[in-house]
């Protein structure tokens, strides 16, 4: 049966040709919907691409400003704080005269941790420049030296007994100012003075000393292996750090297991009713308190009723667990919501019981996960200060915390306390501080994203 | 050589249009159509004419292709970032993926109406005002008014929603969300107007009610409809074309694909063999 | 430290418990006889009942014994001392303790305290022997007692998963617990507050002035509790702050989400997120640092006169730090507008500018309002920024330029540092404490139920 009712095909062909001709001669004026596309509507066209022209604009401003301020904030304190993982040294002849650095006479330790150290010192910066003279004066040149600088002096002779009765260049901590002034952080003024607290004297022994190279930047090292102090050129962040390793240690250790046995049980166990209801409610609205609530939960509850001890990264610790137990708990269900229910059907359907079924497949399956969600977590509490201003870990620790109850305080705290600090020496160690807060934060992200890579899954 | 034979298919016995059509050129004109989804062929070699003033219908098992067909039309395909279109489809003999054709200018000339209503969470009369407002058709209130009265008209919808315009859009039954939603596509007067399944979400009085007004809007507009009821397309349409796996298979004259089709798919297909 | 010896001693005994159990399962097994469960689930069943009421033991302990010690060491007080009120009462306590421990020398010359701090120590001692024994006694106890269970008949998996199943739901109800101890704390200690400073003064007064006399024949210093100027100052401060976060976080997400090219996204986006991560602190020190004399200077320029802590400056950088806050929020309320709308629009001719401005953020519009409010809530907890960056000026004022204080920095600065927990002064910080949970929970609560509201909407 061939198409009865259409034309054959010679017949269309021979149409063809009319037709097309047709259609090019027809006036445009005949065509549907001209007004879409008559000047008018091209100029209206225009505009309103204007008008998406400047809306965009308006979003890459916000998204420059965003990032603008980001840099300008990063900058700033990068700047402010490289200088700091150096230090200014000054090389002084010093003589080790055996009856002032070692009163016993037996080179023992005890011995030389009664010698006055900083006597040979100061000996000896007064013998490299023998011109000052008068009281003033020689307060004016041993302001150059650092008041910690006997301590660790000490400290290397006592590594090295030796060293005693021998006269020998040794390099000697300097003061902030000095240091700053060397940084170029102070102005010149006019009479030769720097920044208003050096003056015209002192400036030209510095000079004097930078020209016969004895006076050098060198490697910080006291920054990582000291404590707080009240001179800028002494401080360290050592005692910050493990603060605060101490307290998300005892962080992690409480809201971990808690955060990942509630998500269990919240996803895969709980029945919908008013309880479960009530503890969804809660841990969205207990995700949004401000920190600072829960140092007053932890000054009343903990310091208070049950009186642990202040200052105690325990004490900060529990804090920052309950503040980041919502954060982990919501992670740690979005991490059990994507493993698929297939395999936990397949489970089911080999005869496994339900708790079997989400402690062999399930939460080996949702565990990196709830890990990413736990460090993300951890990278949070690392930076909380309010809540440990309230339990006592803003105090003044000059000493290296030992363990979970001795006095201390947190990295974040440490920038705290040494921010409120007006002297220009501080402003360069509390941005170093940042730069090493912010480093770890980068790190423990970091390994998050490591982790969410590694492990990521495509069902 | 006839403007409505598919080249690619010769071996499909040729289909003319009813004779009626013959002296008019075709609304738009599709040649040698490739749709692409990143790597996915999902329309192959698709050449077909369009008339005015009429309904055409294309039908076809699910995943046939034919509503992507059906969005190329006014390049919703844009929107998908892996799509990639080849081929010609000219609208009153202008390309329309010609790059200087402004893709706003071209959806406000083809219109379309989605498969599930989707008025906005806006007043039922900005609902209607929106493409006349944003395409700057009107320049008084009045004007506006009366434009969003005769769409509503046009729609049937009028004599239901007059004394309740400023309420919202997504407060009406769905049969009228939909009705809604071809007056918004009418009150920017396009020459096309294109509906993906429009009824497929209605229950059967309203899907009757849409299908009365295809009829009443084929007086002025040239309606291209997807849908997967046979029924349907044998009620509205005058042409019908069938797609399956991605390929034109047939186009005619909605009576004779019906009564007569050439191929063995078609016949399958509308017998209930499989679809 | 003996806790934690005994402790370790638990751990043991539970390792004993899971051996034991699981022996005697195999031995079951062996005798031809099928037991019910695995043989680890009887060690497991063993090494729970062992280690659980033992574990809760010494957890009471650990958490009671501290106080219960101090009120038998304060019972035992000659009656002048037991008589004094109760903050010196503490005092006397904190040195007896602290010569108990030897962290002071004992003060001889007193001997009822002599008596005290030897009352002190031998009670300490007891209630180490009592915890030994009872939580020994338990654990022993409780594995004889698991052992004897064990039978081929005894259920061990499922008398297993009910206690795993009994410790999940624990686990899930320490938020909820978490947010019962905040509440509480902060009424208990408001109401001793409001006890000395009426209600309405505290909320409706206009002086903030805490400080009260130090010692009570001192005159005419007797402290202003009203709470106004703070309450002004926080919402000033949290305004600018989402003066700046609001139009550039929504702009931001509205460029990121419509307009921008997917790999560009996900570089831009992980850095917009950065913001989000610095630590408060840091931003407090980059505030007072940078921003502050940035913005003074700036005033005085134009010929304004500015505080060297401006609430601008405060609120700006709180801005800052809210913008991604902002813009995550408004990403996922636009992710969740329907894509049904978008091609709506677009099917009308519409440009995406009009798309996004006339259909998306209508269509959005409560979902950005329940993440403003979100963010808005944030800003008024925010505690280090204005800590650091806004001081203690309590000033009623609407002009950005002058220095205010906010609710925040006074809970701060009234609980660091040595406190008396019955002067007004201390107590007030709770007052303030809870008028900010109350106000922030008041806005997390409406914001949820508006985005849920929201969600159901597009559901």
């Amino acid at each position: 049966m061939m198409q009865p009712l259409h034309a054959p095909p010679n017949e269309a062909g021979v149409s063809a040709l009319p037709r097309r001709v047709a259609e090019s001669m027809m006036p445009t004026e005949e065509r549907i919907g001209s007004r879409h596309t008559d000047a008018a509507a091209e100029a209206r066209l225009r505009a309103r691409y204007a008008a998406q022209r400047r809306f965009k604009a308006y979003g890459v401003l916000a998204i420059g400003v965003a990032i603008g301020a980001l840099l300008w904030l990063l900058i700033t304190l990068l700047s402010n704080g490289v200088t700091a993982f150096v230090q200014t040294n000054l090389r002084l002849a010093i003589t080790f005269d055996p009856a002032v650095v070692d009163p016993q006479g037996n080179q023992s330790p005890e011995s030389l941790a009664q010698g006055d150290f900083g006597r040979v010192i100061r000996d000896a910066l007064r013998q490299r420049f023998p011109d000052a003279q008068g009281r003033v004066a020689v307060r004016n040149l041993l302001a150059l030296l650092s008041s910690g600088a006997e301590f660790e002096l000490r400290d290397r002779v006592i590594a090295d007994p030796s060293m005693i009765g021998t006269t020998q260049p040794v390099w000697v901590l300097a003061s902030s100012d000095v240091d700053m002034f060397r940084k170029g952080f102070f102005e010149k003024a006019a009479d030769g003075g720097a920044g208003g607290r050096l003056n015209a004297q002192q400036v030209a022994w510095i000079e004097e000393l930078a020209a016969s190279g004895d006076l050098a930047l060198q490697w910080n090292r006291l920054f990582f292996k000291a404590g707080d102090s009240r001179d800028p050129e002494l401080v360290g962040v050592l005692g910050g750090v493990l603060g605060s390793f101490f307290t998300l240690f005892v962080c992690l250790v409480l809201a971990f297991p808690f955060g990942v046995a509630a998500a269990i049980y919240l996803e895969e166990f709980a029945p919908k009713n008013r309880f479960t209801d009530i503890i969804e409610v809660n841990i969205n609205n207990l995700a949004a308190v401000p920190s600072i609530i829960f140092g007053l939960l932890g000054l009343a509850v903990f310091l208070n009723f049950f009186g642990m001890p202040r200052s105690a990264p325990l004490v900060g610790g529990i804090v920052l667990a309950l503040m980041s137990l919502p954060t982990i708990i919501i992670a740690s269900r979005a991490a059990l919501r994507a493993v698929p229910p297939s395999i936990r059907e397949a489970a089911y359907g080999l005869g496994a019981s339900k708790m079997q079924v989400v402690l062999h497949h399930v939460l080996p399956l949702g565990l990196p996960g709830m890990l990413t969600g736990s460090i993300i977590a951890m990278a949070q509490a690392l930076g909380e200060t309010a809540p440990l201003l309230m339990i006592g870990m803003v105090a003044f620790i000059v000493d290296i915390p030992q363990g979970l109850t001795s006095s201390a305080t947190a990295l974040p705290v440490q920038i705290f306390m040494w921010a409120d600090n007006p002297e220009r020496g501080f402003v360069e160690k509390t941005s170093a501080a940042i730069i090493v807060l912010l480093a770890f934060l980068l790190t423990m992200n970091a390994i998050a994203i490591f982790l969410r890579k590694k492990f990521e899954r495509r069902w | 050589m006839d403007s409505n034979i598919a080249p690619s298919q010769p071996s499909v016995p040729t289909v003319v249009s009813p004779p009626m059509l013959q002296n008019e050129p075709p609304a738009i004109a599709a040649r040698t159509v490739n749709v692409f989804y990143g790597e996915k062929h999902a329309l192959k070699d698709v050449t077909i004419d369009i008339y005015r003033r009429q309904v055409t219908a294309f039908i076809g098992p699910s995943g046939c292709g034919k509503s992507t067909f059906l969005r190329c039309f006014n390049r919703m395909n844009d929107i998908i970032e892996t799509c990639r279109v080849t081929g010609r489809i000219t609208l009153d003999g202008g390309d329309i993926y010609d790059p200087r054709l402004d893709v706003v200018q071209l959806r406000a000339r083809v219109g379309m109406v989605f498969q599930k209503p989707n008025p906005f969470p806006k007043s039922i009369y900005d609902n209607i005002a929106y493409g006349p407002r944003i395409h700057g058709l009107t320049t008084s209130r009045k004007e506006l008014d009366n434009v969003v009265e005769q769409s509503l008209r046009r729609a049937a919808l009028w004599d239901e929603v007059k004394d309740r315009l400023s309420e919202p859009g997504t407060a009406l039954s769905g049969g009228q969300q939909q009705r809604l939603c071809i007056a918004r596509a009418i009150a920017v007067s396009p020459d096309v107007i294109l509906m993906d399944e429009p009824c497929s979400a209605l229950d059967p009085i309203a899907t009757a009610k849409i299908e009365e007004l295809m009829d009443e809007l084929r007086q002025d507009y040239t309606i291209i409809i997807v849908t997967h009821s046979m029924q349907q397309a044998a009620r509205v349409s005058q042409r019908t074309a069938f797609f399956h796996l991605g390929e034109l298979v047939e186009v005619g004259p909605t009576e004779e694909i019906f009564t007569r089709p050439q191929d063995k798919r078609t016949q399958d297909y509308i017998t209930g063999r499989f679809g | 430290m003996t806790a934690g010896v005994l402790a370790l001693v638990l751990c043991v005994l539970c390792f004993a418990g899971f051996w034991l159990g699981r022996q005697e399962a195999v031995r079951i097994r062996s005798g031809g006889v099928q037991p019910h469960s695995l043989p680890s689930y009887y060690g497991s069943y063993v090494a729970l009942v062992c280690g659980i009421p033992a574990s809760l033991a010494l957890l009471i302990w650990i958490s009671a014994a501290d106080s219960l010690v101090r009120q038998f060491v304060i019972a035992g007080l000659p009656d002048h001392l037991s008589a004094l009120p109760e903050g010196d009462l503490a005092l006397l306590l904190t040195d007896v303790r602290n010569m108990a421990y030897g962290r002071v020398p004992l003060n001889t010359a007193r001997p009822e305290i002599v008596g005290a701090v030897e009352h002190y120590l031998r009670l300490g001692e007891i209630s180490r022997w009592l915890m030994w024994l009872v939580v020994l006694a338990l654990a022993i106890g409780g594995l004889l007692l698991g052992r004897r269970m064990v039978s081929a008949e005894f259920r061990a998996r499922n008398a297993v998963e009910q206690i795993l199943n009994i410790l999940l739901i624990a686990s899930s109800t320490v938020a909820v617990l978490t947010t019962i101890a905040i509440v509480l704390s902060l009424i208990f200690e408001a109401l001793r507050f409001f006890a000395k400073v009426p209600v309405t003064e505290f909320l409706f007064g206009l002086t903030w002035s805490p400080q009260t006399a130090l010692r009570a024949e001192q005159v005419g210093a007797s402290g202003a509790f009203g709470a106004v100027p703070l309450i002004t100052g926080t919402m000033l401060i949290s305004v600018i702050a989402m003066l700046v976060a609001v139009p550039t976080g929504l702009m931001a997400a509205v460029y990121m989400s419509e307009f921008m090219p997917g790999r560009l996204r996900a570089v831009v986006k992980p850095v917009l997120e950065i913001l989000a991560g610095i630590p408060t602190v840091v931003y407090g020190f980059f505030a007072a640092l940078t921003v502050a004399p940035l913005v003074r200077d700036a005033g005085m320029a134009i010929g304004l006169n500015v505080a060297s802590q401006s609430a601008l400056a405060a609120g700006v950088v709180m801005g800052i730090m809210i913008i991604p806050f902002v813009s995550s929020l408004s990403d996922d309320v636009l992710n969740a507008v329907p894509n049904s709308l978008r091609e709506g629009s677009y099917g009308l001719g519409a440009t995406q500018a009009e798309t996004i401005k006339l259909v998306l953020l209508p269509a959005a519009l409560p979902g950005i309002v329940a993440s403003v409010i979100l963010a808005f809530s944030r800003a008024l907890g925010e505690t280090m920024i204005v800590v650091m960056a806004a001081g203690l000026a309590a000033n009623i004022t609407i002009n950005p330029l002058d220095a205010v204080t906010t609710v925040t920095v006074h809970i701060a600065a009234l609980l660091v540092g040595d406190q008396e927990f019955d002067s007004a002064k201390t107590l007030s910080a709770f007052a303030l404490g809870l008028l900010l949970f109350v106000v922030t929970l008041t806005l997390n609560v409406i914001a949820q139920r508006v985005v849920k509201k929201y969600r159901e909407q597009y559901e």
